[in-house]
């Protein structure tokens, strides 16, 4: 048997001399596509980030308009008793407006008025109002307030309706903006921290709109997850992994978990609608409904996390505590357990984070509702964050796209908090075996 | 290290003697693996047209200087390798140097037999595709059929070309993956234990082909079996530890060693 | 019954207590034997005889009641609402539910207005902020009052027959308590119980939503043959409802799965070559500091809510499609697209939506080819995008294909981007500048409708769920399947 000759050699070398620079330059493109499809994703993230913060960063200050108001007995408090409840019915209205006209120079019949009456936000006697019936003792005397202004003239001072734009086709007219930069100069208007965004609910002023309701909710829907999808998803993990034997209940119960983590979130959604609100007949529009709705979404994370979690334990920690004599049960749960605990809280938190931003299912259920109040129980109305968040997208108002990309900030915070908080417990605790 | 120095001394030169060809000439090799220092200083020639075997325990660096030789060693991030390698003289980690086009000249073939998950015909035809040795589907089968007759499998697999080459025994897919690495026409084959996963009549089949390819290759084998070592080679290189300890003909290291560690290894004292 | 659930858990608690310093005591008491379990178990014995069969009662009771209740009730009801379908009734019961809880909030005179049909339910009812809706007939308070009273006696039974049995429970197991008595295993076989109970709740979870849904589309497909359903053209629901004659509207899947497809196409185009060239370049290419930065930015892509991508899509991604739809259309003849929300819109943020998902799925693939076949093809002379395109994803192919299949999946049943970036046109078009619409929206916008849930209006969500369902969940099947093989194969 002969090999290759000499000059054969030196003939395929050659070849493969001469194509090294093509090869080269494919390798070069090749690497340079991975490269290219890297920079698109990142370029897309930042892209995102930057729309949310340059649209939301503003929504998390209000401007304000201060008002030297007169609390004329007469007009809140004509019996004089400075009653809570009688002080409730009095015409503030009325004060703001007097207040606002002699600072403004308008006349009440004049044409003006109409403007200047929309300097400030519609619901800005609540807040008179509410100041007043905590502290009676301000009837009669002159008070000094900060009124949250109209959300128009709010985005024309951030800078949102631009002077430039032809007086007709602008929302705040020629006239307002001569008053807010006059107030603005008398140091009488200013932006101050929004808190209306974490005090109130849905308004459909986007100025007096805030997430509080959205927030408890979430809060609720998360409680109810930790509460009953940790106990299940990790009993469920330990059976499957540490008990169940290989056959095909087992190996069905396997599938389905898998396939379980796959299934689209509205079927969730359907699911709630007909079991819990249909059949068990829980309230539609509660956070119950959305969390127990949510904790089935969030099960096979958290079982497949456990498990993952367990299966990292070496057999000889098992061995050693059954060889002091501990039942198998208790080897697993004074042993094995602990010791996979931390992971086990990393991929929970990694579950609730993702639940914490599911929206589909819980429209489903209708926790879109219009509420006011903060649920105070599990089992009030309420809505959910990233609703909240998908309901002030659908108005086009510029109030309530800055309000939007605000509620996202707010959830991305939460998301990369937990996400963080996972990251961290999962490096501080982790175990080389 | 305490004792570095006096190995340092008894360092042996690893020359081939006087008039035989050498393929590959290696001074002062030194490899790192991040911080740890796997090669110490080895110098060794491998003569053409010969089998040398690189024995040595276990962890004693003997696979890591062989994967040196094609450069196999750059696919690793920590590597880091320093000292001289040349191929018919020419340094083979100077910067001008290819190591795609290296490996072609110096083919590899690894402790298990690792056909890729295509058609047998397409395992051979892997390598002149690639290279763009043979273009015209007549001149790639005429190098997949000598090929596999080199490598001695032809008349075992003629008839079913098409089939994974993943379905053949293991005997079969190492003289396949040998047939594969031939197909380039190197001059050098390297083969890091080839035996290793093999049952003994498998092993001897691969060993007849050896010694039959030494005819026109430079073959530099690493294995852990010493009566194979004495088969199928004429030089062989004992490594311990990091370091070559000594090399020579095979008769004269396997009669008559010169270091005690040496002796020890052939002895069975330790490995 | 939250109440009577608490009241149950402290009992148990007593009982562990009990159960503990009584196995002590028999331990001390000297009868020369040792406790075969350890005092704790004893009580974790007598806590788990109190609590679960109180609470078993308490569950069957807790369904069983309002079965009980409303079958009373229904037999109060005139002929006129004891005809009507079985899903108008349970609205009707549940309203009647619902005024019997607030008999209080209502005057004797309201009541006698109700009840002699001088006032409609709905006008006395509502401005008190009970919810109810015109259905409700003079009947209302009787059937309110008879509901409240049943409630109340069942209740009170309830509390009785629960305490009962936990009482009796804790003194029959009381009595077993002796030093040699195997608490231990008691309570572990307890435990299992709970633990395989636990497991089976995966099961539980699908075969509730096949249960939930098929009940409901069988109701539908009783209304509109599934011919036309499954095959039918056009979607038009017509909203309005079973009020009005002859408006029953068509309900034609094939334009809602059109937009589906076409957008699940858009959404792979982008997001195969993007995931699969990243996972590629970051396995195999890319430096450690690389790496150390752009997996998390790409998990944290990942783990985005896609709320937030729909608003992304309808702020930023919609007008440049728009703009570009306005510049490009025209030059084939065509008109520019009239709205930013369109096919390719939603595509594209889908699309990004899915990237981590195929590269981090096709990154674990790609790294279980093993090693030696890397070797094998660099020894020969190949570089490493040689490697990559002719060994290493070769090999991966199976494994990548059940990955892809899994993101399609996922494409398919995507809902909030969809819902805010598609449309709600439900056309059938090849022009990607086009809105569409797609199942998931469809089935967001029949079921947040204020229609009843008697008319095919809302159960064809069902029907739509059901069909989105089983196609999500023939494609995870096959593709779990295919990655486990593949698996396997290198394990």
């Amino acid at each position: 048997m002969s090999g290759p000759s000499d000059s054969e050699r030196i003939a395929i070398s050659e070849i493969v001399a001469r194509g090294i620079r093509r090869r080269r330059a494919a390798e070069a493109r090749f690497k340079t596509y991975g490269a290219i499809a890297i920079l698109i994703a990142i370029a897309f993230l930042l892209t995102l980030f930057a729309t949310i913060f340059s649209n939301g960063i503003s929504a998390f200050t209000q401007t304000h308009i201060r008002l030297e108001l007169a609390l004329d007995p007469a007009l809140i408090d004509p019996d004089g008793t400075r009653d809570p409840e009688k002080l409730k019915s009095g015409n503030y209205r009325k004060i703001i407006e007097t207040a606002l006209f002699s600072r403004l120079n308008v006349d009440a019949k004049s044409p003006d008025a109409r403007l200047a009456r929309l300097m400030l936000s519609d619901f800005s006697h609540y807040e008179l109002r509410d100041r007043v019936v905590g502290n009676p003792d301000l009837v009669g005397t002159t008070e000094s307030v900060w009124l949250p202004a109209h959300s128009n003239i709010d985005q024309y001072i951030k800078g949102a309706i631009k002077k430039e734009t032809p007086n007709e086709r602008r929302l705040v007219k020629d006239q307002q903006i001569a008053w807010a930069d006059e107030l603005a100069a008398a140091g009488d208007l200013k932006r101050t921290f929004n808190r209306y965004l974490f005090t109130r609910g849905a308004s459909s002023k986007p100025e007096l709109a805030g997430l509080e309701v959205a927030l408890i909710g979430s809060f609720w829907m998360m409680l109810i997850v930790l509460v009953f999808a940790v106990p299940i998803g990790v009993s469920a993990a330990v059976y499957l992994e540490e008990f169940a034997k290989k056959n095909s209940l087992n190996d069905i119960i396997e599938v389905n978990i898998n396939n379980l983590a796959a299934v689209p979130s509205i079927v969730f959604g359907i699911l709630g609608l007909a079991v819990f609100v249909n059949t068990i007949g829980l309230p539609r529009s509660t956070p119950v409904v959305g969390g127990l709705v949510l904790t089935l979404m969030t099960l096979p994370t958290i079982i497949i996390a456990t498990r993952a979690a367990l299966k990292a334990v070496p057999p000889s920690i098992r061995e050693a505590a059954l060889g002091v004599g501990a039942s198998k049960m208790q080897s697993i749960f004074h042993h094995v357990l602990p010791l996979s605990a931390p992971a086990v809280l990393t991929g929970t938190i990694i579950g609730l984070a993702q639940a914490l931003g599911e929206t589909a299912p819980l429209l489903i259920v209708g926790l879109f509702a219009f509420v006011v109040q903060a649920p105070a129980t599990p089992f009030d109305s309420s809505s959910a964050l990233p609703v909240q968040i998908y309901l002030w997208a659908t108005y086009q108002e510029r109030g309530f796209v800055e309000r939007t990309s605000a509620g996202i900030i707010v959830l991305l915070a939460f998301m990369i908090g937990m996400n963080l908080l996972a990251i961290i417990l999962r490096s501080r605790f982790e175990r080389r075996w | 290290m305490s004792d570095s120095g006096t190995i340092q001394m008894s360092r042996p030169t690893g020359r081939v003697p006087e008039g035989a060809p050498v393929k590959i000439a290696s001074r002062d090799v030194n490899l790192w693996y991040g911080e740890k220092q796997a090669l110490f200083g080895i110098d060794l020639d491998v003569p053409d047209n010969h089998v040398t075997a690189l024995i040595g325990p276990s962890g004693c660096g003997k696979s890591t200087f062989l994967r040196c030789l094609n450069r196999m060693n750059d696919t690793i991030d920590i590597a880091r390798v320093a000292g001289d390698i040349r191929l018919d003289g020419e340094d083979i980690y100077a910067k001008a140097i290819d190591p795609v086009q290296l490996r072609a000249r110096v083919g590899m073939v690894f402790q298990k037999p690792n056909p890729f998950p295509k058609s047998i015909y397409e395992n051979v035809a892997y390598g002149p595709r690639i290279h763009g040795i043979a273009t015209s589907k007549k001149q790639i089968d005429e190098i997949v059929v000598t090929s596999l007759q080199k490598a001695s499998l032809w008349e075992e697999v003629k008839d079913r070309l098409d089939e994974p080459g993943t379905g053949l025994s293991g005997g079969q897919q190492q003289r396949l993956c040998i047939a594969r690495a031939i197909a380039v026409s190197p001059e050098v084959i390297l083969m890091d234990e080839p035996c290793s996963a093999l049952d003994p009549i498998a092993t001897d089949r691969i060993e007849q082909l050896i010694l039959e390819l030494k005819e026109n290759y430079c073959i530099a084998i690493v294995t852990h079996s010493m009566s194979q070592a004495a088969r199928v080679s004429q030089r062989t290189a004992f490594f311990h530890l990091g370091y070559l300890v000594e090399v020579g003909d095979t008769a004269d290291i396997f009669t008559n060693p010169q270091d005690k560690r040496t002796q020890d290894y052939i002895t069975g004292r330790f490995g | 019954m939250l109440g009577l659930i608490g009241i149950v858990l402290v009992l148990s608690v007593l009982a562990f207590v009990a159960g503990s310093l009584r196995a002590l005591t028999l331990a001390r008491a000297g009868t020369g034997r040792m406790l075969h379990s350890r005092a704790s178990y004893h009580g974790g014995f007598l806590a788990i005889m109190t609590a679960v069969p109180a609470l078993f009662v308490l569950a069957f009771w807790a369904f069983g009641q309002p079965m009980v209740v409303e079958g009373q009730v229904d037999r109060l009801l005139p002929p006129e609402v004891q005809s009507a379908s079985a899903l108008e009734r349970s609205v009707i019961m549940g309203q009647i539910k619902r005024v019997s809880q607030n008999l209080d909030a209502l005057s004797d005179e309201e009541k006698e207005a109700i009840r002699s049909g001088e006032k409609p339910p709905v006008a006395v009812l509502l401005p008190k902020g009970i919810p109810v809706s015109g259905v409700l007939g003079a009947y209302t308070i009787d059937a309110a009052e008879t509901y409240a009273k049943l409630t109340a006696l069942a209740e009170f039974w309830r509390l009785a027959v629960v305490l009962g049995v936990a009482i009796l429970c804790f003194f029959i197991g009381y009595t077993r308590l002796k030093p040699e008595f195997r608490a231990r295993n008691h309570v572990e076989r307890a435990i299992l119980v709970f633990l395989i109970v636990c497991s089976t709740i995966a099961i539980l979870t699908t075969v509730g939503i096949v249960l939930s849904m098929l009940s409901e589309s069988i109701d539908f497909f009783s209304r509109i043959p599934p011919a036309s359903f499954f095959f039918g053209t056009v979607w038009d629901p017509r909203f309005g409802g079973v009020t009005r004659a002859g408006a029953e509207g068509q309900f034609g899947l094939i334009p809602l799965l059109w937009g589906t497809l076409y957008i699940s196409l858009i959404a792979m185009l982008v997001a195969v070559p993007i995931g699969l060239n990243a996972a590629i370049f970051l396995s195999e290419y890319a430096s450690k500091r690389v790496r150390f930065f752009a997996k998390p930015l790409l998990e944290l892509l990942a783990g985005i809510p896609t709320i937030v991508y729909g608003f992304f899509a309808i702020v930023t991604v919609g007008p440049v499609v728009q703009a570009f739809g306005a510049w490009l259309l025209p030059l084939f003849g065509l008109e520019a697209p009239t709205s930013a929300s369109s096919v390719l819109t939603a595509g594209i943020v889908m699309g990004m939506m899915i990237i981590p998902f195929v590269s981090s799925l096709s990154d674990d693939i790609i790294n279980a080819v093993p090693q030696s076949l890397r070797d094998g093809s660099y020894g020969l002379g190949a570089t490493q995008s040689e490697t990559i395109k002719r060994v290493i994803l070769p090999a991966a192919l199976p494994g990548i294909v059940g990955a892809i299949l899994l993101a399609v999946s996922r494409a398919i049943g995507e809902t909030m981007i969809v819902v805010m970036a598609a449309g709600v046109a439900a056309t059938i078009s090849p022009n990607p500048f086009e809105s569409m619409t797609t199942i998931t929206v469809k089935i967001v916008s029949q079921l947040t409708g204020d229609t009843e849930f008697t008319s095919p209006q809302t159960l064809v969500a069902f029907a739509l769920g059901l069909t989105l369902f089983a196609v999500t969940l023939v494609l995870n099947v096959i593709a779990l399947q295919i990655v486990r093989h593949y698996r396997e194969q290198y394990e």
